[in-house]
């Protein structure tokens, strides 16, 4: 069996997400992995240094500079034939193509796997992780995106796979890449940070989220991140919501400050290793998944903390 | 232009799902049934579109069992002129949907296609991707904004690190993220006036659709249960067991 990771890249370097998926992928047969991209010599040598990958398939054109859906799909639908397996890690770029490949050669799609039982068996997430489903797909091709918190990120060196040519497949497709917005951020990447930091409705401002939050953000060393009612009040940008549609860490240390602990903000990070939780309402249900809770007013207790630290 | 949104009734976003205690699935008898929230989110975009004058009329598809007619009627009394069920105890997957929803797309003629990013049940965020595929156009998921100008969307999307603007040409389809809007409240005479309005039931075949799944779902479990945690009295406390479990210094 031949399992195919769709790299998730720069240009120059791997994301880390893709690594992850490497992972799952070699739970399920021998690795390759595809960098469909422009000037993207780079990093397909970067894939081919992933331990546990034994080719890389290149396409590079300009078309593919911005990894849009409709030209990086095509790329893969023409190699699918040779696979058992295709997987993208679950980020919001893997879970945009995932679907639309599996549609264009007719199978289904399994989304944020979890655990590989076997190769046709997989375990998911439903209900906002409140219940884990054990599935078995017929199809004889599975279209798979990982839960990259499921899985250790493969090394990205001792690799030593040969790096093929493929033909650019050009495909008519009425979209044009228009902008992106992407924050500069010196701060950990959220999905792969070791600390989150993570604050909620209860910090009543942007003004104020980011005076309370950043100290102990810069004191841990800790990525930012916020409860979807942050978001929508605006105190937080919306690539930092943690949450069932968000998203989701597991990190070595998350600490959420004055995060309620709705059910869908649970299901982002229930998976960290320790839970921190500081608010000042006892019946917070964050509580029921914090190691350690404080029932505090967080504009006392957080800058207490701080200086503690 | 008509803009055809697809709305799918779920376990309310609310409601703590139970386990069947036989591992056969998620015990959904006599819980709360709403319509999902990101096709709410959908639906009131479609809705704002034709009062701006940018549609001409709204039509919302179900694919699912019979009473996915209430869902339908809420969709109407939200704004939809017309609704559509696909009527089937099928297990429907995304793939057989976005099949069923092209073969709609195909009859209605539709300039777009707005659908939820993903359902709240089964979180899978592939149907709108898939009917993309199957029908041959451009998509634009995890929409924050939307701007229709000279026969062609502008959307901006949700993308991990801040966001993405693109331009598709029309028809084309898109998903819709939490911040697109705030869906309206439904008022009571508009739930009246849509008891009116037309649902037409159609049944898989008809649509010459093979809805049969491909995923088997073997069992279902509890998710791993964390050992309950402490109450700490105060930070010099929360300082101590987090230095003494390694993780500050």
């Amino acid at each position: 069996m031949t399992a195919l990771v769709i790299a998730e890249h720069d240009g120059t370097s791997i994301k880390v997400a893709t690594r992850h998926a490497v992972t799952a992928a070699a739970q399920c047969g021998d690795v390759n992995v595809l960098v469909a991209g422009y000037n993207s010599n780079a990093a397909a040598v970067a894939a081919s240094g992933i331990f546990g990958v034994s080719k890389v398939l290149h396409v590079n054109a300009a078309a593919l500079v911005h990894g849009l859906a409709e030209s990086v799909a095509a790329q893969i639908v023409a190699v699918t034939p040779n696979y058992s397996h295709i997987l993208f890690a679950a980020t919001e770029w893997g879970k945009n193509i995932a679907p639309r490949v599996a549609a264009m050669i007719d199978m289904a799609q399994i989304s944020d796997v979890t655990r590989i039982v076997n190769s046709d068996t997989f375990e998911r997430p439903i209900y906002a992780g409140g219940a884990i489903a054990t599935v078995r797909s017929v199809d004889p091709i599975k279209v798979i995106s990982v839960r990259t918190t499921a899985f250790d990120a493969a090394p990205d060196s001792g690799g030593t796979a040969d790096v093929e040519d493929l033909v650019f497949v050009a495909v008519s497709s009425d979209v044009i890449f228009v902008g992106n917005e992407i924050a500069k951020n010196e701060r950990p990447e959220l999905t792969s940070a070791k600390i989150i930091v993570s604050g909620g409705r209860a910090m009543r401002s942007h003004e104020k989220f980011m005076e309370v939050m950043t100290p102990l953000a810069d004191k841990l060393g800790a990525a930012m991140g916020a409860s979807r009612a942050a978001v929508d009040a605006g105190y937080a940008p919306n690539d930092w919501q943690v949450g069932q549609t968000g998203k989701i860490v597991a990190p070595e240390l998350y600490l959420a400050c004055g995060i309620s602990g709705a059910i869908q903000h649970l299901a982002g990070m229930k998976d960290s290793k320790l839970i921190v939780a500081i608010n000042n309402d006892p019946e917070a249900p964050i509580f029921s998944v914090a190691d350690y809770g404080l029932v505090a007013d967080l504009f006392v207790a957080v800058p207490n903390l701080v200086s503690s630290l | 232009m008509k803009i055809l949104v697809a709305v799918k009734r779920v376990v309310d976003y609310n409601v703590k799902v139970r386990i069947r205690s036989d591992g056969t699935g998620v015990d959904i008898a006599n819980v709360k049934m709403s319509m999902n929230p990101f096709d709410e989110i959908a639906l009131e975009e479609a809705v704002r579109l034709k009062e701006k004058g940018v549609a001409t009329e709204v039509v919302a598809v179900s694919c699912g069992v019979a009473q996915c007619q209430e869902t339908l009627r809420t969709a109407m009394a939200i704004g939809a002129d017309r609704a559509i069920l696909v009527e089937s105890s099928e297990d429907l997957q995304p793939l057989a949907v976005a099949k069923l929803l092209k073969a709609i797309l195909d009859k209605e003629q539709a300039g777009l296609v707005i659908l939820g990013k993903q359902a709240i049940d089964d979180d899978c965020n592939q149907t709108g991707q898939m009917l993309a595929a199957l029908a041959g156009l451009p998509q634009a998921t995890f929409a924050s904004k939307l701007e229709l100008t000279d026969g062609r969307v502008l959307v901006t999307r949700e993308v991990d690190g801040g966001s993405q603007m693109l331009s598709l040409g029309l028809p084309a389809v898109i998903t819709a993220d939490l911040r697109l809007n705030e869906p309206r409240y439904v008022t009571l005479p508009n739930i009246m006036k849509a008891k009116k309005k037309q649902l037409d039931v159609f049944k898989p075949q008809y649509l010459g659709v093979d809805v049969s799944p491909r995923i088997m779902t073997l069992k279902v479990t509890e998710p791993p249960k964390r050992k309950a945690g402490i109450l700490v009295p105060d930070v010099a406390t929360l300082v101590s067991k987090l230095r003494d479990d390694g993780l500050v210094v």
